[in-house]
C-alpha cells in the first residue's frame, strides 16, 4: 500500500487545481495533445480495452467493451457524462468536478475521440451548484484554449460539451432515465433493447459513462494500460465472467467514522482497511455494527463481514449486490437496524420513478410496513413480507425495467436476514400484543383517525 | 415459417409476422394477462403483468435453454425457436405479486364503478390474484376530476398503465394527457387550461383496463352485465367504422369500437361514439301517416292504398338513401321496378360537413356524413346502367312529366336534414309523393304518404364504405313500435312471405349486380373489399356521377 501514489486526487489540494493554468502546470492536456497527434481513435479504444477498465458508476461494465458496441454507421454519436451522482453516501464525482474539473474534461475529450462522438451532454446533478460553476468555468476555458470546439488543437476532431443540470431525481442516474430526462421527458428508464449504444439520445448511438470512469481514461492514456493493471484484483481464473478489478478507485467513507472523506486506493481494499487506515476508525472509540459497502443500493455488511474486499466481485460474496459506487457508510453499535431499513425504504419509495408496478408498489409497501414497525405496531409476518418483496423486485428476478428496484431490495434482504433477531426483538418489545397478528391491520394513517 | 413453443405447444409464425409473446401465446389459446400493452400503442413493458419465462430451442439438437429471469411477453419477440412458458409456478407467483401490488392502494369500489364486470383488474384478480389481502387496510378514497368534456378520471383506481397517455401522444397526436408526480404519487392529469379535447378522446376510456377513465356520456347509466353487445357499422360517416352497439331492451347505452384492421383499427371518433342519442329522440317519425288524415294510421290501412296509388301512375321514380343498407335500397328498387320496369332511380343528397380529417395509422374521419353512399350508388348504377346523383336525378325529373309518383327515402339524423324547403321542389309537383324520414323534414311534411325509416342501428344488411369495403351486420336494436324497418316494409310490399332476411337479399343482389359479386359468400367480420369489382364497373359510375 505504501508505494501507491494517488493520481485521480493528486491535484485536489492545490489552490488553483480547478483552473486551466493549474491543471496544465501539472501536465494536464499533454495526453490529449499527444493522442490527437499520434493515436487513432481505435488505438484509444484498444488501450482502454486492454486496461480492463470497468465503469465506476456502479454496475462495473467494461468501458472498452461498451464503446465497441456503438453503432458506428449511424451519426452523430453522442456522449453523455453521467454526473447525476445521487447514490446516498457517494461524493467522489463531486470532488473531481469541483476540484479537478479539467481532469474530467480531458477524460471526456479523449473518450469522445475514441468513440467518435462529436457532442457531449454533461448531465450534472441538480444539487451540485458548486460543481456546476466549476465545470462551466472549465468548459469555457477549454473553448478559449482550443481544447473544445471545432478542430481541436488543429486536428480533424471537433467536440462540443453542453452542461445540463438535472432536476434532482435519483432515477436520472440510470443511463436510459438520464437519456429520457435529457430529451426533456419523464425520466422513465427505457426498455432494452435497443441499448443506448444503438439508439440513445435523440435515437442516435450514445455512450453513457461515469465521471470517475472518464478520469480513469485520462490516467490510462497518460500512464498506459500496464500501469492501470499493475494494481487491483486480478480476474478470478475459475470464473470466466469475472473481468477483474484493476486500477485506482475513489472510496468514499462516511457515517460514524473519525475522518469521513473521499480516498483513493487500489481496488480490493477491505472495508476494515478503509475504516482503519483511511477513516481513522469508528468514531468516539465505539465498535462498528454494520456498513454499507457501496451506496445503500448495495445492501448492508455486518461488522463481522468487514474483511469484504471492495472490488467488483467482493461484496457479492457477502450477499451484497456489488461494489456500487464504493461509498462506505459506517454505522456504530448504537444504531438501530430498524431505523436504518426504515430510512432506506423511505429513500427508495421516494425515488422510485413509478413506471414498473413491482417497484412502485413494492417500495412503498415496504415503507408502509417499516413505518408501522417503527411506530410500534409491527407484526413478525411483516419481516417475511418485506423479504418477499425484496426477493421479487428488480431486474435480477426480471420484474422491473431498471436496477433501482434491485437497489431497493438489497437493504431489505440484507438488513432483515443479517439482523433478524434485532428486528424480531424490536417488534416483540414494542408490540407485545399484536406481534403475532396475521390478519391485515389498518394502515398507520387509519389508526391515527381511530 | 418459424416455430414458437408455447407451454409445449408448437405454433407457426409467418415469415413477415412480427409477434410478441402475448400474440404468439394467443395462437396457442393461452392468454397472457396484460395491462399496459395494446397492439395499437408503443410497448412500454411497465405493468409487468405479462411476465413469462422464455428461452430458445436449438434447431439442431432440440435442446432448450431458458433465460434465468422472467421477461415481459409484450417486449419479447416471438421468432423461430423462441420458447415461452406462461403457466409455471414462477410466472404465477409474479402475476399474483403484480395483482397484489395493484390492489394495495386501489379503492376496490367495484360496486360503484362503471367498469365492474369488464374490468381487467377485477378479472385478473380472480384468475391470478391471491385469495386474501396481506397489505394494510387503506382508508377509502375516491378522488375524481374532469379531464375534459368527455372523460372523468377516478384517480385512485388508476394502475398507471399509461395507455391513455400514449394514445393521446401517438394516435390522436394531441398529447393532452400526461403523468404527473413520481412513484406512488403518480397520477394521470392534463396541463391546467389544456383539457382532453380531441376528436378521438373517447378511445382512452376503451383503452383504460380499469375504471379510472369514466365516459361522462355513459357514467352511471347501466351496469355492463345488463347490456348485450351487437356488432354493427357506424352510421356517422363514410369511413364505416366497425362498432359494437351495447344495448339493453332496445335502448342504446354506448357505442364502442370493434377491431377492424381494414377500417378503423381499434378506434372510433367521438362523433360516432356519442352522436347516437337522436335514435331515442321523442321527435322521431313514429309511424305512417297520410297528409289527408293528418294523423297516424295503421300500416295495414296505408300499405294497400300506397301500392294501388303507385300502380295507377304511368311512370314512377325512387330516391334511394345513402343511409340505407344496400339490401334495403335494392329491395325498394326492385319494388318500384316491379310496378314500372323503367322506374327512374336516383341517390338522395349526400350530407357533407367540413373536410376529411386524418390521424395516425390512417384513421380518418370522413366529411361525407352517411355510411353507404358507395353501396347505394352501385345499386342504382347496377340496375339502371346509369348513376343519377341527387342533382342529376332532379334534372331528369324536371324534364319528364310522365313521372307522377315518387318514393323518396331520407333518414338523415337530427341536425343534418337533407331535404330543406328548397330542395325537392320539383318532387312536390307530382301526383303522389311518398317520403320516409327519421325526423320530419319540410319534404316529409308535404308528402302524401309520410313514412318512418329506421336509424342505422336498427337496420340490417350491408354498408359499403368510402374504400369499397362491404360490411354486413344484423340490427342491433329494434326500431320503436310502429316503425317498420325498411327491409321489412319493402319485403312485404314485394309480397314476400315471412321476415326480411338481409342475407337472402344480399345473395340475390350479388347475382344481379356485378359490383356485389363477392358479397355472395358469407361476409367475414371485417368485411370484404369490392375495389376490384368497382374498377370493373367503373364505366357506368363515371357516366353521370
Amino acid at each position: 500500500m505504501a508505494e501507491f501514489e494517488p493520481v485521480l486526487l493528486a491535484n485536489i489540494d492545490r489552490d488553483d487545481s480547478h483552473t486551466l493554468r493549474g491543471y496544465e502546470s501539472q501536465g494536464g492536456y499533454n495526453g490529449l495533445k499527444k493522442t490527437l497527434k499520434k493515436c487513432s481513435p481505435d488505438d484509444i479504444v484498444n488501450l482502454v480495452k486492454s486496461s480492463n477498465l470497468r465503469g465506476r458508476g456502479g454496475a462495473g461494465f467494461p468501458t472498452g467493451l461498451k464503446w465497441s458496441f456503438l453503432n458506428k454507421k449511424d451519426h452523430p454519436i453522442y456522449f453523455c457524462l453521467n454526473a447525476d451522482e445521487s447514490e446516498p453516501g457517494t461524493f467522489n464525482n463531486r470532488i473531481l468536478m469541483e476540484e479537478d474539473p479539467h481532469q474530467v474534461l480531458e477524460g471526456i475529450i479523449l473518450s469522445c475521440y475514441a468513440t467518435g462522438a462529436t457532442t457531449t451532454y454533461f448531465y450534472l446533478r441538480y444539487e451540485y451548484p458548486h460543481a456546476w460553476n466549476r465545470v462551466q468555468q472549465a468548459v469555457d476555458e477549454c473553448y478559449e484554449a482550443g481544447y473544445l470546439g471545432k478542430n481541436i488543437l488543429g486536428s480533424d476532431f471537433s467536440l462540443d460539451i453542453f452542461l445540463h443540470r438535472g432536476a434532482a431525481a435519483y432515477i436520472c442516474g440510470e443511463e436510459t432515465g438520464l437519456i429520457e430526462s435529457l430529451e426533456g421527458k419523464r425520466a422513465w428508464p427505457r426498455i432494452k433493447p435497443p441499448f443506448p449504444a444503438v439508439e440513445g439520445v435523440f435515437r442516435k448511438p450514445t455512450v453513457v459513462n461515469n465521471v470517475e470512469t472518464v478520469a480513469c481514461v485520462k490516467q490510462i492514456v497518460d500512464r498506459g494500460a500496464d500501469w492501470f493493471k499493475s494494481m487491483g484484483v486480478p480476474a478470478d481464473p475459475s470464473n470466466p465472467r469475472d473481468a477483474g478489478s484493476y486500477g485506482p478507485k475513489l472510496y468514499c467513507v462516511s457515517g460514524h467514522i473519525e475522518k469521513p472523506g473521499c480516498y483513493e486506493a487500489p481496488l480490493g481494499l477491505t472495508v476494515q482497511e478503509l475504516i482503519d487506515e483511511f477513516g481513522g476508525g469508528v468514531w468516539k472509540g465505539r465498535k462498528a455494527k454494520a456498513a454499507i459497502p457501496g451506496g445503500i443500493s448495495m445492501g448492508i455488511l455486518s461488522a463481522d463481514e468487514f474483511d469484504c474486499p471492495l472490488d467488483f466481485s467482493g461484496p457479492g460474496k457477502y450477499d451484497c449486490l456489488g461494489l456500487g459506487t464504493a461509498a462506505v457508510v459506517v454505522m456504530d453499535e448504537t444504531v438501530s437496524m430498524v431505523d436504518v431499513l426504515h430510512n432506506c425504504c423511505q429513500f427508495f419509495a421516494h425515488e422510485s420513478c413509478g413506471q414498473c408496478t413491482p417497484c412502485r408498489e413494492g417500495t412503498s409497501w415496504a415503507l408502509k410496513m417499516m413505518q408501522r414497525i417503527s411506530a410500534g405496531k409491527g407484526r413478525l409476518m411483516d419481516l417475511d413480507l418485506i423479504l418477499e418483496i425484496g426477493d421479487s423486485i428488480g431486474i435480477i428476478p426480471g420484474t422491473t425495467i431498471c436496477g433501482l428496484a434491485d437497489g431497493a431490495a438489497w437493504p431489505m434482504k440484507n438488513a432483515i436476514r443479517k439482523f433478524r433477531d434485532e428486528f424480531e426483538n424490536y417488534i416483540k418489545e414494542t408490540n407485545p400484543d399484536g406481534c403475532h397478528e396475521t390478519v391485515p391491520v389498518p394502515a398507520l394513517n387509519l389508526q391515527a383517525s381511530h | 415459417m418459424g416455430t414458437v413453443l408455447i407451454d409445449g405447444v408448437e405454433v407457426e409464425i409467418g415469415d413477415d409476422e412480427r409477434l410478441n409473446g402475448i400474440q404468439a401465446a394467443q395462437r396457442a389459446d393461452k392468454e397472457v394477462p396484460h395491462y399496459c400493452w395494446h397492439p395499437g400503442l408503443s410497448v412500454v413493458a411497465s405493468c409487468r403483468m405479462c411476465l413469462v419465462e422464455t428461452g430458445r430451442r436449438d434447431k439442431e439438437t432440440g435442446d432448450i435453454s431458458m433465460v434465468p429471469k422472467l421477461v415481459p411477453a409484450c417486449q419479447t419477440p416471438a421468432t423461430d425457436g423462441t420458447v415461452f412458458i406462461t403457466d409455471s409456478e414462477k410466472v404465477r407467483a409474479a402475476r399474483a405479486l403484480v395483482e397484489e401490488d395493484l390492489l394495495i392502494r386501489h379503492p376496490i369500489d367495484c360496486p360503484i364503478c362503471d367498469k365492474a364486470g369488464e374490468c381487467h383488474l377485477q378479472d385478473y384478480h380472480f384468475e391470478h390474484g391471491r385469495e386474501e389481502r396481506r397489505a394494510d387496510l387503506q382508508p377509502f378514497t375516491s378522488r375524481r376530476r374532469s379531464l375534459g368534456d368527455t372523460v372523468t378520471l377516478f384517480v385512485d383506481r388508476c394502475v398507471m398503465c399509461s395507455r391513455c397517455v400514449r394514445f393521446c401522444r401517438e394516435t390522436a397526436g394531441t398529447s393532452e394527457l400526461m403523468v404527473v408526480n413520481r412513484g406512488t404519487h403518480e397520477e394521470i392529469d392534463v396541463f391546467p387550461g389544456f383539457p382532453l379535447d380531441n376528436k378521438m378522446s373517447g378511445n382512452v376510456v376503451d383503452l383504460c383496463p380499469v375504471g379510472a377513465l369514466g365516459d361522462k356520456d355513459f357514467l352511471y347509466q347501466q351496469r355492463v352485465w345488463f347490456m348485450k353487445g351487437h356488432d354493427h357499422v357506424c352510421g356517422g360517416c363514410s369511413a364505416g367504422c366497425s362498432i359494437r352497439v351495447d344495448e339493453n331492451q332496445d335502448r342504446i347505452y354506448r357505442i364502442k369500437p370493434r377491431e377492424n384492421q381494414q377500417v378503423n383499427q381499434w378506434w372510433i371518433c367521438d362523433e360516432g361514439r356519442y352522436d347516437w342519442h337522436y335514435i331515442h329522440d321523442g321527435n322521431r317519425v313514429a309511424g305512417p301517416q297520410r297528409q289527408a288524415d293528418d294523423q297516424a294510421v295503421e300500416w295495414e290501412a296505408i300499405l294497400d292504398d300506397m301500392d294501388t296509388d303507385l300502380r295507377r301512375q304511368e311512370r314512377i321514380a325512387a330516391v334511394l338513401s345513402p343511409f340505407q343498407t344496400v339490401e334495403e335500397a335494392y329491395l325498394l328498387a326492385q319494388y318500384v321496378r316491379s310496378i314500372d320496369a323503367e322506374a327512374l332511380l336516383g341517390v338522395g343528397p349526400i350530407p357533407v360537413s367540413g373536410e376529411d380529417e386524418s390521424f395516425a395509422q390512417n384513421f380518418t374521419i370522413r366529411a361525407e356524413k352517411c355510411p353507404n353512399r358507395k353501396g347505394v350508388e352501385h345499386v342504382v348504377a347496377g340496375l339502371q346502367g346509369e348513376l343519377l346523383n341527387w342533382e342529376a336525378f332532379q334534372e331528369k325529373l324536371e324534364a319528364d312529366d310522365s313521372i307522377q309518383a315518387i318514393w323518396v327515402v331520407g333518414g338523415a339524423p337530427l341536425g343534418s336534414e337533407c331535404f330543406s324547403d328548397e330542395t325537392g321542389a320539383c318532387l312536390r309537383r307530382r301526383r303522389t309523393l311518398i317520403v320516409q324520414e327519421l325526423f320530419p323534414s319540410p319534404l316529409w311534411n308535404s308528402a302524401d304518404y309520410q313514412l318512418p325509416t329506421p336509424a342505422f342501428a336498427e337496420r340490417a344488411g350491408s354498408f359499403v364504405n368510402c374504400d369499397h369495403r362491404l360490411q354486413s351486420v344484423d340490427w342491433a336494436i329494434r326500431p320503436p313500435a310502429g316503425v317498420y324497418t325498411d327491409g321489412q316494409l319493402y319485403w312485404r310490399l314485394l309480397n314476400r312471405t315471412g321476415l326480411f332476411q338481409a342475407d337472402v337479399v344480399r345473395r340475390e343482389l350479388a347475382a344481379d349486380i356485378g359490383y356485389f359479386t363477392l358479397a355472395a359468400e358469407e361476409i367475414p367480420l371485417d368485411g370484404v373489399c369490392l375495389t376490384l369489382n368497382h374498377l370493373a364497373t367503373e364505366s357506368t359510375m363515371v357516366d353521370s356521377a
